[in-house]
């Protein structure tokens, strides 16, 4: 009966606490906005919290009617409601491009549409990156700062131990599995290919893969979305899983994988090849043991089209047009800022910190031109290793997750685990089974 | 929770006379001799108020509305219900979670009192195997599911392992929807068991020595002993016990979250659902309070049968 009352507590939420900064009024005596922001990474990581405060000191010397308050953490959606409750939430925090949609949909988030034209670099941001912080009409409610795209990560020492060439990575998911039976033949516990069916990231990997063979997860027919996975590339994505899983036993015994497993299992040299954005291999070298050497980056085997995932920062519904302003300030000082590529990267590179990851810019013109040069001045990882996904970057059509896409991935999650743990699924029953399920989630959008 | 009668059924003896006060004046004085009492109480129960009873209430109300936390809530009626009713997740978590709640009675209920039996009737080392059976319990929920998570592996686990090295067949454990279920049974088991072993225990030990002497002295077999002594006298606490663990294996939320996820309708539970509804998918509070309040309707049923089992054997 206690967890029902705490469970009944944790939804019943809305009565509010004592505010903090985000809530209150703009300006403190002297005309000064105090802007509560996060994203400052935790005091363990020393380096790159130091850097952090660097950066907000000098900010704030460079705009001394600004003060930051600065915290740790980043957009939680199991603490957003009850921060935003109870007036806990920044002026300004990170998100992840699975998050903004929902967000503006429930009106959580402020319009800063109107605020973009005192802000020149932000007319070229990439249209189609921009447009995951901004709803139907156009409205913008966040800005970018990071945009990756999925490829193929393998660990180039077991290609070379299964006899396949590091150099040239797998472009069919017909080689995928070739080459996924080689690396398992090689025993001990080795698994040729892993991918993930639990927390919703069993969706957003059938999406990448189902994008990866020219299909859609969802279409707008008309004004009206559908889900358009149950069709041919579908099927292929399913069943190519069910056969390497129960035919070539070359995904392993362990399934019901989610985010991190996948990461530890490269890290610790078992695992041949997986899906995934270039961010995974610092987070494999450092909290794994991996080695930059050993992690190769192909591009999305298929090719016809691969997923985009990044980070931005959106603004509190609450926030004053005088913190919004501040906002917008402080994220085209640091983040969305192309002046910055050089300091950061140099710092970065000083600090052993990785640069020249292959990441699909936010920037089109001038400031994309900028990017690259300090990319690739002071880039400190093995530039070859990825290669072929650079060299396949420009022709692959890179997509945005489709509308309600957490609720989606959750649907489609049990299409991953069935095939995955159920020898005897039936293919063609799960993916229409989800789409009726789609179906119904996507007739709420607008 | 008894209820005190004011007089045994059948009781007809009249009370003294006592001469009538005004209302008003024996509400002052009853305030009065009891001030202190309550003072004490007042702690305890503004905590109540603040923590228990105003979250209930505040949940209940969330359920019949929408709420994003910026603008004023608004009411949608039934809505949130109607929603719930449509989604057949609703009643795919329903029927997981009474599947899982058979399943935990039946191991959850009949191995401690078959444990306790024995360990009241060991010889030997009593002290080490009732620490052993509530070691357990001690352990916080999330080492354990980790620690289970371990020995669940299929491709290197430590079962599979044992069932491999003595030629039997290995499973799937919780990745197969055949026995996934049937798996976060036996860690919730383990996890529980020792709590209830150990008040049997207590149970068997208060059972007077002289029963079993007269059973004894009545040529009475063990298997007698136990039926006609031992099943009598602890009926009241097994009883007890049965509703308890009704209630607490119905709420079962760590044992599928954490080992089978959010999104397997093989073991998707009520309380997963609602943490679903609030946290990872749907982001919808009202329809999460909603699942709530059909979760505690249907304990608040329990809760009033356990409450009322309970009067009828105190008084």
């Amino acid at each position: 009966m206690r967890t029902t009352l705490g469970l009944l507590l944790a939804v019943g939420l809305g009565f509010g606490t004592a505010a903090c900064g985000a809530g209150d009024d703009d300006t403190e005596e002297g005309g000064k906005v105090t802007l509560v922001i996060n994203g400052l990474p935790p005091a363990t990581e020393a380096a790159t919290h130091q850097r952090f405060l660097d950066n907000v000191a000098e900010f704030e010397r460079l705009n001394p009617d600004i003060d930051l308050d600065p915290r740790e953490g980043k957009m939680d959606p199991q603490t957003f409601a009850a921060k935003l409750a109870g007036g806990q939430l920044e002026d300004v925090f990170y998100v992840y491009f699975t998050d903004p949609a929902n967000l503006i949909a429930k009106r959580q988030v402020a319009d800063i549409s109107e605020y973009l034209g005192d802000f020149p670099v932000t007319s070229q941001i990439k249209p189609e990156v921009l447009r995951v912080f901004q709803d139907d009409k156009g409205g913008t409610f966040g800005l970018p700062y990071k945009n990756y795209s999925m490829g193929l990560l393998y660990n180039r020492e077991l290609f070379g131990k299964a006899g396949l060439d590091p150099e040239n990575p797998p472009r069919t998911w017909a080689e995928v599995r070739e080459a996924a039976k080689r690396i398992a033949a090689l025993g001990d516990g080795h698994v040729g290919y892993g991918d993930y069916s639990k927390s919703n990231t069993g969706g957003w990997h059938f999406t990448t893969e189902i994008y990866s063979l020219g299909g859609e997860v969802a279409v707008d027919d008309g004004g009206t979305w559908k889900a358009a996975f149950n069709g041919p590339q579908g099927k292929q994505v399913l069943q190519q899983l069910k056969d390497m899983r129960w035919t070539d036993n070359s995904m392993g015994e362990r399934q019901l994988l989610e985010w991190a497993d996948l990461l530890q299992m490269m890290g610790s040299g078992k695992l041949g090849m997986y899906v995934a954005t270039a961010d995974n291999i610092p987070t494999i070298v450092n909290q794994y043991k991996g080695r930059y050497e050993t992690y190769g980056l192909g591009p999305i085997p298929g090719g016809a089209g691969t997923l985009g995932g990044g980070e931005g920062y959106m603004f509190n519904a609450k926030a004053s047009p005088a913190k919004i302003r501040a906002g917008l300030k402080w994220l085209t000082f640091w983040f969305t800022s192309a002046e910055r590529f050089e300091a950061e990267n140099k710092w970065a590179a000083e600090n052993k910190n990785p640069v020249g990851l292959p990441e699909p810019a936010i920037f089109t013109g001038a400031a994309a031109q900028l990017q690259e040069t300090a990319d690739a001045k002071y880039a400190n990882v093995p530039q070859q290793n990825y290669a072929p996904f650079k060299a396949a970057m420009p022709s692959i059509p890179v997509k945005l997750e489709p509308p309600n896409a957490q609720q989606i991935y959750a649907v489609l999650d049990v299409a991953m685990q069935k095939v995955l743990t159920d020898r005897n699924a039936n293919v063609d029953q799960l993916l229409a089974d989800a789409e009726t399920q789609v179906n119904q989630i996507l007739a709420s959008v607008g | 929770m008894a209820v005190l009668s004011a007089a045994a059924p059948g009781e007809t003896r009249t009370p003294p006379e006592v001469p009538k006060r005004p209302r008003s004046g024996r509400l002052r004085r009853v305030v009065g001799d009891n001030l202190l009492a309550y003072a004490f109480m007042a702690g305890g129960l503004a905590c109540f108020a603040l923590f228990s009873w105003y979250p209930l209430v505040r949940g209940i109300v969330l359920s019949f509305q929408q709420d994003n936390f910026v603008t004023d809530p608004y009411w949608v009626g039934t809505e949130n219900y109607a929603a719930l009713f449509e989604d057949p997740l609703f009643w795919t978590a329903w029927r997981n979670t009474l599947v899982f709640t058979g399943f935990a009675l039946v191991f959850g209920y009949l191995v401690p009192l078959f444990l306790a039996i024995l360990l009241n009737e060991l010889r030997h080392l009593k002290g080490f195997f009732r620490v052993a059976v509530y070691l357990p319990v001690m352990l916080p929920p999330i080492v354990v599911v980790l620690l289970w998570r371990y020995f669940y592996d299929p491709g290197n686990g430590l079962f599979n392992t044992v069932l491999d090295a003595v030629g039997l067949p290995t499973s799937q454990w919780t990745q197969s929807p055949s026995t996934a279920l049937f798996s976060l049974v036996l860690v919730s088991t383990w996890a529980n068991l020792g709590g209830a072993t150990l008040m049997y225990l207590a149970g068997l030990q208060s059972i007077p020595g002289e029963l079993y002497e007269a059973a004894e002295l009545d040529g009475a077999s063990v298997w007698q002993r136990l039926r006609h002594v031992t099943i009598p006298q602890l009926r009241f606490l097994m009883l007890v016990l049965l509703l308890l663990q009704v209630i607490a294996t119905v709420q079962v939320f760590i044992e599928p979250y954490q080992l089978t996820g959010t999104t397997n309708p093989d073991t998707i539970t009520v309380m997963v659902l609602i943490y679903r509804y609030a946290f990872t998918v749907n982001n919808d509070f009202g329809l999460a309070a909603a699942m709530s309040v059909t979760l505690f309707v249907v304990l608040a049923v329990f809760s009033a049968v356990y409450l009322r089992l309970t009067r009828g054997q105190e008084s």
